[in-house]
C-alpha cells in the first residue's frame, strides 16, 4: 500500500514554468549602495532610505538563526540579486490594456484572471511579479469606499505619512535575521487601509510570484484597520521550477485598531524542489498583527509549497477583549521541510486565542509545530485553546510538535491538545472497495483532516485549497 | 457471475484457503458458515483484493473476467462490494462527500455521467429510510462515533446506493441485536431481484431466518466441506461444527 501512496505522492509542480519576460534586474551582491541604488529607482522619500540603512546595519550584526528544526545549506547572501522587475514595468501602466500581454498569461496560467470581468467577482488582485506590482484591479471600487489598496512602493508616495506611522511597529526592522534583511531591501508588497468604521466590500488578494533567476522576494505587506473596520485579505504565491533554491523573505503586520478585525489568509504553494530535494523555495517569513482593544486577527494558512518553511504568523493581544486565531494546514512531501506554528501574546485582559494546526507529512519529509502561546502579568481571565494533529502518510517521514507555554497571570487558562494519527491501510482499502483510486483516497482522507481550517478560509479560496492539497497529493497536472 | 477454481491464498507467511472451488451464479444467495479461523473472512479480502492478502494459486473469474488480475478499485468498479465485519472511521469526511464520490467513481467507470446533487440526495435519503437511519446520518464523518448497529447499517445503506453485482457481506450480523438484524436482514432482501448474487458470510445460523440462502457452504480449515440447501445450516444450530474434524478429513471440496 505504501508503494500506492508513494506514486500518488510523486506529482509534479504544475506552475513551475518560466516566463519569458524582459527584466531589468541587478547583478548579485548586497551592501549600502545596491539599497541606495533600489530606493533611488523607487523614487523613494529620504526618510525610506534611512530607515533600509539602519535595518541593514543592524541585519550585519545579527546571525541567521538555527533553532528551526530544518536543514539546509548556508545562504551565500552576496549570490542574490536584490531586484528584478519586467522592463515593461519602467512606465508603469496606467491600465491593464499597456500591461505586458505575457505577464498577463503568466497570471492566467496560474489561474488568477486580471481582467476585472473575467474575475471571480469580489475579489481585488495585486499581482506582485519578481519585485514589484504589475498591476492591481478594482481600485476604483474600493477607492469610492475609501479603502486603500495598492503596491506599498505607491504608497510611499501617495500616502508617505500612513506608511511612515505604521511601517515597522509589528515587526520592527531588526526584529529577527530575515525580517532585518527585508526591512533593508524590500522591494514591494500590498498597503491596505481600511477607513475607520468600514466593512471593507470585498476581498483583498495579492498574487506573489517569483520568476527571475537568482533572485530573492523581498516583499512587506503592511495592512491597517482602523476603528470597528473589516477587511479579509489572501495571499497566494507560485514560482518556476528551477535547480538553485530561491530565497523569500517577507514581512507582513497587520495593525487593527479598536473593535476592528482583520482576516489574512495565506495559499503557499512556492515551487518545493524536485524529489531529492534540489531546487524550491526557502520561505523565511515574518507575520504579525498588534490587536488592539476587542480587535480580532485571525490568520488562515495553507501552506504546501517550498523546500524550507520557517514561519510563525503571531498576534500581540494587547487590547482587553482581543481576539487572536491561526488556523494552519502545512502538507510536506518528498524531501520538504517545515517549522511552522505561531505566538500568540496575551497582554491585555480577558484576552482570547484559538490555535488550530494540521501537519500532513508524507514521503521523506520533516514536518513541525512550533508554537508560543505567552501569558502577560496583565492577561487577567485570558483564554487560549490549542489543537495541534499530526498527520502520516507513509513511514519515512517526521511529525514534530514544540508546544512553549508561559504563563505569568494564574487566572489565565491555557489549553493543549495534540494527536498524531496515520492514514491507515484500513482507510484505503475502504475507500478502493468503494471505488475511489488510492490518490483521490489520500486527497479525501487529508481533506477530511483539514476541514476545520479550511472552513475557515474565505468560500472561493477553500475551494482552491482544497483543489491544491489534492492536486500536491495526486501527481496530476492541473 | 462468480467462479472460484482451486484457490489457495496466505496472509503474510500462512495459508489460509487450501482448495476452495465455489460457483456463484446471477440472483443466487449463498452463505458460507463456519467457525473461527475457518478462513472466512480472508475469502472476502481475498476477491476484493486487500492488499497482503496474497493468491498462491487458482482462478477466480467474476462476471468473465479475471478478477485477480484487477486492482482493488476496478473490482469495486466491475460491481463486486464488500460490507465489511468492523467498517473503518475517516475522520471529517461526511457519509455524504464519501457516498457522493463512491456512487460517482463506479457510474464513470461503467461510462454514465455523474449524479447531480439533488439526484445524488433523493438517492440517499431513500437508502437512508431503508436502513432506518436518520437523514443527519449523512451529515456525519465516515463511521465517526457511529455504534456497532450504526456501522452495519451504514454499510447495508452503501450497498443500497451502489448497486453492486455480488455483495459480500462479512458477518454483517455480529454485535446486533434482534431488531438491528431485521433491518439489515430487509435492506438486504429489498436488494434481491433475481440478478443480484450474494455471498453472505457468517457464523451463526441466526441471519439465514431471515435471509435465506439458496446454498449454505460449510467452510473449514481453508475449503468447503460441505454443500446444500438452508437445512444445512439448521444442521449447524443444532449441532455446531465439532463434527468437521472428522468431516475434514479426506473429504473433496
Amino acid at each position: 500500500m505504501s508503494e500506492q501512496i508513494d506514486q500518488a505522492l510523486a506529482r509534479k509542480y504544475d506552475a513551475g514554468f518560466v516566463s519569458e519576460v524582459e527584466s531589468e534586474t541587478f547583478p548579485a551582491g548586497l551592501d549600502e549602495d545596491v539599497i541606495r541604488r533600489l530606493s533611488a529607482i523607487k523614487g523613494e522619500p529620504e526618510w525610506m532610505l534611512e530607515w533600509r540603512l539602519k535595518a541593514y546595519r543592524t541585519w550585519l550584526k545579527l546571525t541567521e538563526p538555527e533553532w528551526a528544526h530544518v536543514d539546509y545549506p548556508k545562504i551565500d547572501y552576496q549570490d542574490i540579486s536584490y531586484y528584478s522587475a519586467p522592463k515593461s514595468m519602467k512606465d508603469k501602466p496606467k491600465s491593464l490594456d499597456e500591461v505586458d500581454p505575457e505577464l498577463l498569461r503568466t497570471y492566467e496560467k496560474l489561474g488568477i484572471p486580471l481582467h476585472e470581468q473575467e474575475m471571480l467577482a469580489g475579489v481585488a488582485v495585486d499581482a506582485v511579479f519578481d519585485s514589484v506590482s504589475v498591476v492591481t484591479t478594482f481600485r476604483e471600487k474600493l477607492e469610492e469606499a475609501g479603502v486603500i489598496f495598492c503596491p506599498i512602493s505607491e504608497a510611499l508616495h501617495k500616502y508617505p505619512d500612513l506608511v511612515k506611522k505604521y511601517l515597522g511597529t509589528v515587526v520592527p526592522r531588526g526584529d529577527n535575521y530575515f525580517a532585518a534583511l527585508n526591512s533593508a531591501v524590500f522591494t514591494d508588497g500590498s498597503f491596505v487601509y481600511i477607513p475607520k468604521g468600514v466593512r471593507c466590500p470585498m476581498e483583498l488578494s495579492t498574487y506573489f510570484r517569483i520568476n527571475e533567476q537568482n533572485t530573492g522576494q523581498f516583499e512587506r505587506t503592511l495592512i491597517v484597520a482602523e476603528e470597528g473596520s473589516y477587511v479579509s485579505y489572501l495571499e497566494g504565491c507560485t514560482a518556476p521550477q528551477r535547480d538553485e533554491n530561491q530565497l523569500h523573505a517577507a514581512v507582513v503586520e497587520l495593525v487593527a485598531l479598536d473593535d476592528a478585525e482583520i482576516k489574512y489568509s495565506t495559499v503557499q504553494n512556492w515551487y518545493p524542489g524536485d524529489e531529492n530535494g534540489k531546487g524550491g523555495i526557502y520561505n523565511f517569513v515574518t507575520k504579525r498583527g498588534l490587536c488592539e482593544k476587542n480587535a480580532k486577527i485571525s490568520w488562515t494558512q495553507v501552506e504546501t509549497g517550498s523546500a524550507v518553511t520557517w514561519k510563525y504568523p503571531s498576534c500581540i493581544l494587547k487590547g482587553d477583549n482581543s481576539v487572536g486565531e491561526f488556523y494552519s494546514v502545512a502538507l510536506t512531501r518528498g524531501k520538504q521541510q517545515a517549522d511552522t506554528g505561531t505566538k500568540m501574546i496575551h497582554l491585555g485582559k480577558n484576552t482570547k486565542s484559538t490555535i488550530i494546526s494540521k501537519g500532513i507529512s508524507a514521503g521523506y519529509s520533516n514536518n513541525a509545530y512550533r508554537g508560543l502561546v505567552r501569558m502577560g502579568p496583565g492577561a487577567e481571565g485570558a483564554r487560549n485553546f490549542t489543537e495541534c494533529d499530526s498527520l502520516l502518510i507513509g513511514d519515512k517521514c517526521g511529525a514534530h510538535t514544540f508546544p512553549y507555554i508561559e504563563s505569568s497571570n494564574p487566572s489565565a487558562i491555557v489549553e493543549h491538545e495534540a494527536t498524531t494519527s496515520k492514514v491507515s491501510d484500513d482507510q484505503l482499502f475502504l475507500c478502493q472497495q468503494r471505488g475511489l483510486d488510492p490518490e483521490k483516497a489520500v486527497s479525501m482522507i487529508v481533506n477530511g483532516f483539514c476541514k476545520e481550517v479550511f472552513r475557515e478560509l474565505p468560500m472561493e479560496f477553500a475551494v482552491e485549497a482544497g483543489k491544491l492539497l489534492e492536486i500536491s497529493l495526486e501527481g496530476s497536472v492541473g | 457471475m462468480l467462479t472460484i477454481k482451486d484457490l489457495h491464498a496466505r496472509v503474510e507467511e500462512k495459508t489460509i484457503i487450501k482448495g476452495l472451488n465455489l460457483e456463484i451464479k446471477p440472483g443466487e444467495v449463498h452463505a458460507i458458515m463456519g467457525p473461527n479461523g475457518a478462513g472466512k473472512s480472508t475469502l472476502g479480502y481475498v476477491l476484493s483484493g486487500r492488499d497482503g492478502y496474497e493468491v498462491e494459486q487458482g482462478e477466480v473469474t467474476f462476471k468473465g473476467a479475471n478478477l485477480l488480475e484487477m486492482e482493488v478499485e476496478e473490482r469495486a468498479q466491475a460491481g463486486l462490494f464488500l460490507a465489511f465485519q468492523y467498517p473503518v472511521e475517516i475522520p471529517g469526511v461526511s457519509n455524504m462527500e464519501f457516498m457522493k464520490e463512491s456512487v460517482n467513481a463506479m457510474r464513470k467507470a461503467r461510462g454514465e455521467d455523474e449524479l447531480s446533487s439533488a439526484e445524488f440526495l433523493k438517492k440517499a435519503k431513500e437508502a437512508c429510510k431503508q436502513v432506518n437511519l436518520p437523514l443527519d446520518f449523512l451529515k456525519r464523518g465516515v463511521n465517526e462515533g457511529f455504534s456497532g448497529g450504526e456501522k452495519k447499517r451504514n454499510e447495508i445503506m452503501q450497498l443500497i446506493m451502489l448497486e453492486p453485482k455480488l455483495a459480500i457481506l462479512d458477518e454483517s450480523d455480529s454485535g446486533l441485536d434482534v431488531d438491528a438484524l431485521q433491518v439489515v436482514a430487509n435492506g438486504v432482501n429489498s436488494q434481491r431481484d433475481g440478478e443480484r448474487s450474494f455471498i453472505v458470510v457468517t457464523h451463526y445460523q441466526r441471519l439465514l431466518d431471515f435471509i435465506e440462502p439458496d446454498y449454505v457452504h460449510i467452510l473449514a480449515q481453508g475449503k468447503i466441506v460441505k454443500s446444500g440447501g438452508p437445512e444445512l445450516a439448521k444442521e449447524v444450530e443444532a449441532s455446531g461444527y465439532a463434527w468437521l474434524g472428522q468431516a475434514d478429513e479426506g473429504e473433496e471440496a
